[in-house]
């Protein structure tokens, strides 16, 4: 008699991903190496004024004198910076306009789905009702290109890449640069300080609802290269911006290093909505590439009433070290983070936020959602800290962990510091699993094992996708069947 | 036509053989109940059958027409027409009832080699089936059974069952912990799933809910054996005489 073929959700086969290819360009890049030579040879390439070749030696300086985190709940062999190069781009002369650009690159963002032409977008707004979004596209460590820029400058809303606005809004950037994260904030910060190639800049006047979503998609096609982006967003008084960031990276045996800076600014009554869907190459099913993501993501509600919300939908990278965080200064300021993290094989993920309240009546709330299947480890690491000056302030936080199988773990390391009596601090957390009779539920109406997994997977994260915008909130259900897949044998 | 082919079915839980020789065959048609005790073997057939982890066959046959059950998996099983209302039905935590049933209906649909149903026509179904089972259509954009009460998890496995449209159900005690009116709500939705081209395997301790869905068979279970099987009178019989009085 033949035994019922056991269908246990922990059997782990391959995990397809499908942004795993390589865009056969001619590319230039630097030699491996770090120096304080390499930084200047950076600035150089980029025609950088003086004050910011500056301003990387003296970051190249200070990560000198730092040492890389070893807090985080993460096992990796060290990283040797020597052996990275940290500058990479396609060769020959800068395209001036779309039409200029390589068409091998124009078909790797068709290719990933990501429209750069804006007339498509346009004609896609009749077919699909769905509204246009202008896209600063970053390929190693270059910005190709950035569409409705004219569009956006009649409504006086800058959104360039960071070398443009190098040069053509430099008050701007020496005013912001390096304010909400400081140089010597941590250690990769330091390195993203000295070495950073490209990035976006976006400014939203005062009291500008911007007409469109802002998204920038960052890919790394060159192998033995690090890419080290910068994204600066200031919401003036009044006004109001949605940005969303998409990143993807060939599958490679080797690991890569990515170490990003994003800083935002929200003055009085400004608003801002940070998504990322992070989908870097995760490595294979026995462990092998994938990229380190270590990333320092904070914003800075600096008005009175402003509001900062971080969304993100980690899938990708073999490592993933981030804690988007909100600095409360503004009396009334609301800051917010969503996260779905999963984690797939042997992908280990340290996430998390940090929100400081400082001002008055300042109000935070913290949902995390940590998904581990395979032999992954998954950790949420948060700090809620109310300062001594913060009246009434208060947060809410809620971090649920489902796991798949019995060789992942996950973990939560929330941290209270609490100098006030009159704040209200909620913690709620949960730890699940799939259970078979949830399975056994979904195949007996007729459903696969690998449908039922994503759906209860999707199920879980609901209160995180509706805080995506509507395009991203599907992207990232997407993205979650094709990360677990194989999560179930 | 038989629908159910069951043939001296032998099944083993950790070792311990718990079902010790079923035969049954449902025609077309026709409603079966088994009634029994607890622990008499009522849950491991019907769950066996629909293909869950954990049971061991260890000898006999199972057909459902000409699909031979215990060669495919659980969802196969589902596709080939077999349905398995839950005694305790799960929670899946914000997976909506639509969004769960759509996708149920679209996979039975793909394995018939049929597009996906439109959603405009399976909405308006679904709406007037959550209404014919005394459920408010608010329940659609809950989570499967997401704090539903024992009575609202029941009803909706009826309304499953009705939207699924399976050939064959089997029914693990959906009467119990029903109240009268909402008894009689699942008896409707069960005759309304009657037809000639249908059977059904009700499973039940009682006689209570055969007052409104009458059996053409009902087969008595006494540790793993069925040891008695007759019309619908044979219920009556129980009720008065108890389990007793067919030991030994």
């Amino acid at each position: 008699m033949k035994l019922q073929e056991p269908r246990k959700p922990e059997e782990v086969l391959a995990q397809e991903y499908t942004a795993g290819f390589v865009t056969n360009i001619e590319t230039e890049s630097l030699p491996p190496g770090l120096s304080e030579e390499v930084v200047r040879k950076i600035s150089e390439l980029k025609s950088e004024p003086e004050w910011l070749t500056e301003w990387r030696v003296d970051a190249f300086h200070k990560w000198l004198e730092m040492e890389e985190p070893k807090w985080a709940h993460l096992e990796y062999p060290a990283i040797d910076f020597q052996k990275i190069s940290y500058f990479a781009r396609p060769k020959g002369e800068p395209p001036k306009s779309l039409d200029e650009v390589d068409p091998e690159i124009l078909q790797t963002y068709e290719k990933l789905g990501i429209p750069l032409h804006e007339q498509k977008m346009l004609a896609g707004v009749v077919e699909t009702e769905t509204t246009p979004v202008a896209v600063d596209a970053v390929f190693d460590s270059v910005s190709i290109a950035t569409t409705f820029k004219n569009t956006l400058r009649e409504h006086g809303v800058i959104f360039c890449s960071f070398s443009e606005a190098v040069e053509s809004h430099p008050d701007l950037l020496r005013q912001y640069l390096g304010k909400v994260v400081p140089i010597r904030d941590n250690f990769y910060s330091a390195l993203n300080s000295a070495v950073f190639s490209d990035g976006s800049f976006v400014y939203i006047p005062k009291g500008v609802r911007c007409p469109m979503e802002l998204s920038t998609y960052f890919r790394i096609n060159a192998a033995n290269t690090g890419q080290f982006e910068r994204t600066l967003i200031i919401a003036d008084e009044g006004s109001h911006v949605s940005y969303l960031e998409g990143c993807t990276a060939p599958m490679r045996d080797e690991n890569q290093l990515h170490a990003a800076v994003v800083e935002l600014i929200a003055l009085d009554d400004a608003e801002i909505k940070y998504s990322t869907v992070q989908n870097w190459y995760p490595g294979d099913e026995h462990g092998r590439g994938g990229i380190y993501n270590f990333v320092t993501k904070r914003g800075m509600c600096r008005g009175a009433r402003s509001h900062i919300s971080w969304t993100q939908v980690e899938t990708g990278s073999a490592i993933t070290w981030k804690y988007p965080s909100v600095i409360l200064r503004g009396d009334h300021s609301v800051g917010e983070f969503y996260s779905v993290a999963l984690t797939n094989n042997h992908q280990q993920a340290d996430t998390g936020t940090k929100m400081t309240h400082i001002g008055n009546n300042t109000k935070s709330t913290i949902i995390s959602k940590g998904i581990s299947a395979g032999k992954s480890s998954n950790a949420y690491r948060g700090l809620v800290r109310m300062n001594p000056g913060a009246r009434n302030a208060r947060n809410f936080t809620q971090c649920d962990s489902l796991l798949i199988g019995s060789e992942c773990a996950a973990h939560t390391f929330p941290y209270i510091e609490s100098k006030r009596r009159d704040s209200i601090v909620e913690h709620e957390a949960t730890a699940t699993r799939v259970s078979e009779d949830q399975m056994f539920l979904c195949q007996q109406r007729g459903i696969d094992p690998e449908k039922a997994v994503s759906m209860i997977v999707n199920g879980f994260c609901k209160e995180v996708f509706r805080t995506l915008p509507m395009e991203f909130a599907m992207e990232a259900s997407k993205l979650l069947e094709v990360s677990l897949e194989g999560a179930v044998g | 036509m038989t629908l159910l082919d069951i043939v001296d079915l032998h099944i083993s839980v950790e070792e311990r053989e718990i079902i010790k020789g079923i035969d049954l065959q449902v025609e077309a048609g026709e409603i079966h109940a088994i009634m029994g005790p607890n622990g008499s073997g009522k849950s491991t057939l019907t769950n066996a059958l629909a293909g869950q982890e954990g049971y061991q066959i260890n000898h006999g046959s199972a057909h459902l027409e000409d699909k031979d059950l215990l060669e495919l998996s659980v969802e196969e099983r589902a596709r080939a027409g077999l349905f398995l209302a839950f005694q305790y039905p799960v929670e899946l935590p914000g997976v909506s009832n639509v969004e769960f049933l759509k996708t149920a209906v679209d996979s039975l649909r793909r394995a018939n080699g049929l597009d996906d149903i439109s959603t405009v026509n399976f909405m308006k179904e679904l709406r007037q089936l959550v209404k014919k089972l005394d459920l408010d259509p608010e329940i659609l954009k809950r989570g499967v059974n997401e704090g539903f009460s024992g009575g609202e998890r029941k009803r909706n496995e009826i309304v499953q069952l009705l939207c699924l449209k399976p050939r064959v159900a089997l029914l693990d005690e959906t009467d119990s912990g029903l109240d009268i009116d909402a008894l009689q709500t699942v008896a409707r939705g069960i005759k309304e799933f009657r037809s000639p081209r249908t059977g059904i395997v009700l499973v039940t301790h009682y006689q209570r809910l055969l007052e409104f869905v009458q059996p053409d068979y009902v087969h008595v279970m006494l540790d793993g054996r069925l040891v008695r099987s007759g019309d619908a009178s044979l219920a009556l019989e129980l009720e008065a005489k108890g389990y007793a009085w067919l030991e030994n």
